[in-house]
């Protein structure tokens, strides 16, 4: 096991995160078994006092798992070094087979803190708490995955042992060498960066007309769920080739360096806000007939949907100042 | 909007008259919290500045050193030796080096002596580096005297003294003429220390590593990338050994954290009881706990980060020194290149202010729920 | 008009040291008088106020302001309700202490959001209206309790509220002090507000402020009152 510092904080860090998520969720299944807005008697009290110490669990939950995502990918990048053959932090998470597994993991659990705290302040604007079902059930469902990456993380660090050969970029990116990564670094750069401005376009056009309209809230989400996969297809088949200036650089990790400006913290920020802006206005559409909740609700929506939109087009403008304003062409 | 902003205003500005009020409990806490981060970022920076200084300094290294074994321990290897390697395809040249460790009783120091490509100085002179020219009170133009291999003294004339800035690595140095050197060790004329290749593409170190050890069973390639992985890893380990032994402190900084935030005064009980029969709510409590939370950890985590840099970086981590010296008398008064990175501050945070958050959690919603009726009773 | 019906409040339920402060307690309140609430301590004064006052929920029964149902409110919406609808006065001030008097009128108010200039303006006109204006920068362990309850009612009018509650107020007052705490309230009154006190002292109930007097014993109403 490699005893970096870096590593240590992860471990540290994502332990308190876990005790704290377990200790939500058990109150979690009492408010589900025991909740009665309608009684006034003491339980009933106290599982309302409860509910504010777990929103203030998960906000922090987020930013801890946002802080802990940066971490584990400087990390990798950091002690690539340490095994031959890994050029970044592409080659550090391929050594073993928890690597990709525990970053995703990460990002998902990110992305559901993300909608659950969206769901939470929709849910405080109601006099009668009507999301709390809903709430607590997702939190029920966050918690067994927040679990599931803390011990493969584990797995991974403490699978890691120094001067292992692994794959770096340029061989795991090969389109000799048949796994996801390679497929999605096949997905043919030209058309791929027409996929992605199309669906940026569709996503957009579906956010105005909800936000116009007030209808096709599930189309939008829908939508904002795929621009976020397409989008991170994007970056690793082409966006990154245009930054990096070179047609067989795919590391999708290396844009967060200085060397790039650090132009891969914007991109990966905008990309998720979208995601969890989109998805989270789109799902609220839901709740349109619930009567405590028709004063806020609108609001809501349309702030959510005005920061999905403005990811989406600052997500584009970066794009499209590599794309035509270098004179790198894939052509 | 303007509102929530304006709201925040006032519960930060409540929230900071608070603390002030307070300055006995809430400074032994930031006293202890910005110790703590100290601690904990002075062993980072001072790692990773070395780790840095020890990379830059063996990127000038060959790429491949050949070393000769018996008996499992390192000798001198036969200057023919590089004929055989040269004949490996890929191999653009091999050149032989000389040098040696020396120990002198006297100053009961290790030196050690190379003989460089370019730029020896004469036969009866030597260039000496900055810790021997102290230890030996020697300057340029000084006769000093060492006892070779057979125990007879020689005289060398001092050149030189080679400057200070490269200390790391020539603190204990003594460059002389090959001849001298020959004369000195007793390394005969068909034989060197070790041979130094440079090889054509670097994807081929291994594969031309393996052939050397096939060509010449009793010989040990050693690969730049090796040791430098070898040093990160070792870097590595130990500042990660330091930092589970700082565990038990910062264990103790936790408890110390709940105990302040859980130990409610009965006139902050009496004035949290207020604030929600006036008409505070939970929420606002809640939030007054954050930015108090937040003004603490700040502080403490640019203060104590401040003083570990200055700590590190200007008075050469002078709390460290004993334990980093060890025997060493030849300790170079070395100032280290100021590096930092966000990958260390990100470490610190998620080691110090993360368990400080998370152990005040609870403590601070139980004072966020004080009962607001509780106050008329 | 404040409405209870059949309010009942229960403390540690199901435990050996169960209490009920209050038992089934139907009241019409109302807006524009003055409502005295009479009794012993122990006679859940205290606990009724708080539950008027939007401070605490009953455990069960149903209550009402002004038409609307607000039993089964979350705090925060109570909260709310209770910052722009109510002020109190306590038993025994209740200031902040290491703080101004101006900085204890202004707390109340801090959750509004309302802009910091306009704020310490209309606090300072509050003051003024007790001839505290020259004593707002006094820090409050330095003012008198004369003093002291004339910024604990300039206080609790911060928000515009149309309904004040008092508890005990004139349990640490002097006879003189009593008296001019009944005037002010007097003259709050005549400005429209409703006015809820909970006393035991004969200087509140008898006086001929009180529209209506309420008694009450062991968490019960024994005598609803009326309308003197």
């Amino acid at each position: 096991m490699i005893l970096h510092p870096n590593i240590l904080a992860l471990f540290v860090s994502s332990l308190l995160v876990c005790l704290m998520v377990l200790y939500s969720s058990y109150y979690g299944i009492r408010i589900l078994r025991s909740w009665d807005i309608k009684s006034g008697s003491e339980l009933q009290l106290a599982l309302e006092r409860r509910t504010y110490l777990i929103s203030t669990i998960v906000s922090y939950f987020l930013l801890f798992q946002l802080a802990s995502l940066f971490l584990f990918i400087s990390t990798a990048d950091s002690i690539c070094e340490l095994f031959v053959g890994a050029m970044c932090a592409v080659g550090t998470l391929t050594v073993n087979q928890f690597g990709y597994p525990t970053l995703l993991l990460k990002l998902f659990t990110f992305l559901l803190a993300g909608f659950w705290l969206v769901l939470n302040r929709l849910d405080n604007h109601g006099y009668d708490y009507p999301l709390i079902k809903t709430k607590y059930l997702l939190l029920l469902f966050l918690t067994p995955l927040l679990l599931a990456e803390t011990i493969t993380q584990t797995l991974y660090f403490m699978g890691l042992k120094p001067d292992i050969i692994t794959s770096c970029c340029g061989s795991l990116f090969s389109s000799s060498s048949r796994s996801i990564a390679a497929e999605v670094v096949n997905a043919p750069a030209l058309p791929m960066l027409a996929g992605f401005y199309l669906s940026a376009l569709a996503t957009a056009a579906g956010g105005i007309w909800f936000y116009l309209k007030g209808s096709g809230g599930i189309l939008f989400a829908a939508l904002s769920a795929l621009h976020f996969m397409i989008s991170m297809v994007a970056v690793v088949s082409v966006i990154s080739l245009y930054i990096y200036s070179i047609p067989s650089h795919h590391c999708p990790f290396c844009i967060l360096q200085k060397e790039y400006y650090f132009i891969g913290y914007p991109i990966y920020l905008s990309i998720l806000t979208a995601a969890i802006t989109g998805v989270g206005a789109g799902w609220t559409a839901r709740y349109r007939t619930i009567e405590s909740l028709s004063e806020e609700l609108p609001r809501m929506r349309a702030t959510l949907i005005l920061a999905s939109l403005l990811s989406i087009a600052v997500l584009v403008a970066i794009t499209s100042c590599y794309v035509f304003f270098t004179s790198f062409t894939l052509r | 909007m303007a509102r929530s902003i304006e709201r925040q205003r006032h519960i930060l500005d409540f929230t900071l008259a608070s603390i002030l009020r307070r300055k006995g409990k809430n400074g032994a806490l930031l006293a202890v919290y910005t110790l703590i981060i100290f601690i904990l970022s002075s062993v980072l920076f001072f790692t990773h500045a070395l780790r840095q200084e020890a990379q830059a300094v063996l990127q000038g290294t060959p790429e491949i050193i050949v070393q000769r074994s018996l008996t499992g321990r390192y000798q001198t290897i036969p200057l023919d030796y590089a004929e055989t390697i040269r004949g490996i395809r890929g191999v653009i040249s091999v050149e032989p080096r000389l040098w040696g460790y020396h120990y002198d009783g006297n100053t009961l120091a290790n030196y050690t002596i190379v003989v460089p490509g370019e730029d020896a100085p004469p036969d009866g002179s030597i260039d000496i580096g900055s810790g021997i020219s102290r230890v030996r009170e020697a300057n340029e133009r000084d006769t000093m005297g060492f006892s070779g291999f057979d125990g007879k003294p020689r005289g060398f004339t001092v050149r030189k003294v080679i400057s200070a800035e490269s200390q790391l690595i020539s603190a204990d140095l003594i460059v002389m003429s090959e001849h001298d050197y020959r004369a000195f060790s007793g390394i005969p004329d068909n034989q060197a220390t070790d041979l130094v290749l440079k090889v054509r593409n670097p994807r081929e170190f291994t594969t031309i590593a393996e052939k050397i050890v096939r060509l010449l069973p009793d010989t040990r390639p050693i690969v730049r990338n090796e040791i430098l992985r070898t040093y990160n890893a070792l870097f590595s380990w130990r500042s990660g050994l330091i930092i589970v032994i700082f565990s038990a402190a910062a264990l103790a900084f936790v408890i110390f954290a709940w105990d302040k935030a859980s130990g409610l005064s009965a006139e902050e009980r009496r004035e949290i009881g207020i604030l929600k029969a006036v008409g505070w709510e939970t929420s606002d409590i809640l939030f007054m706990k954050f930015w108090e939370g937040l003004a603490i950890s700040l502080t403490a985590f640019l203060l104590g980060v401040s003083l570990a840099y200055m700590h590190v970086f200007f008075s050469s981590s002078f709390l460290f020194a004993p334990v980093l010296k060890g025997w060493s008398t030849l300790y170079p008064d070395f100032r280290l290149v100021p590096i930092i990175s966000f990958g260390q501050l990100t470490a610190t945070f998620l080691l110090t202010v993360v368990p400080y958050v998370v152990t005040t959690i609870l403590p601070s919603w139980r004072a966020a729920t004080i009962d607001p009726d509780a106050v008329m009773r | 008009m404040i409405r209870t019906h059949d309010i009942s409040k229960v403390f540690n339920a199901g435990r050996p040291n169960e209490f009920t402060a209050l038992n089934a307690v139907s009241l019409d309140i109302s807006l524009r008088d003055v409502t005295i609430l009479k009794g012993p301590s122990g006679s859940g004064k205290t606990t009724l106020l708080g539950i008027l006052g939007c401070m605490a929920r009953p455990t069960t029964g149903r209550i009402f302001l002004a038409e609307r149902e607000i039993t089964s409110l979350p705090e925060r919406f109570l909260t709310d309700i209770r910052l722009k609808t109510f002020g109190f006065i306590f038993q025994q001030f209740n200031l902040i202490k290491g703080i101004t008097a101006l900085d204890n009128v202004m707390v109340p108010a801090f959750p509004t959001g309302e802009k910091h200039a306009s704020l310490k303006r209309r606090a300072l006109e509050s003051l003024e209206m007790f001839n505290m204006g020259h004593k707002a920068d006094s820090k409050t362990e330095w003012l008198s309790g004369g003093e002291a309850q004339r910024v604990a009612i300039a206080r609790a009018l911060i928000n515009r509220p149309t309904i004040i509650i008092a508890d005990e107020p004139t349990a640490h007052l002097d006879t003189r002090l009593s008296h001019e705490f009944m005037e002010i309230m007097a003259t709050l009154k005549a400005d429209g507000k409703t006015i809820i006190m909970a006393s035991h002292d004969p200087i509140v109930y008898d006086s001929d402020l009180g529209d209506r007097i309420i008694e009450m014993r062991d968490g019960q109403v024994v005598d609803a009152g009326s309308r003197a």
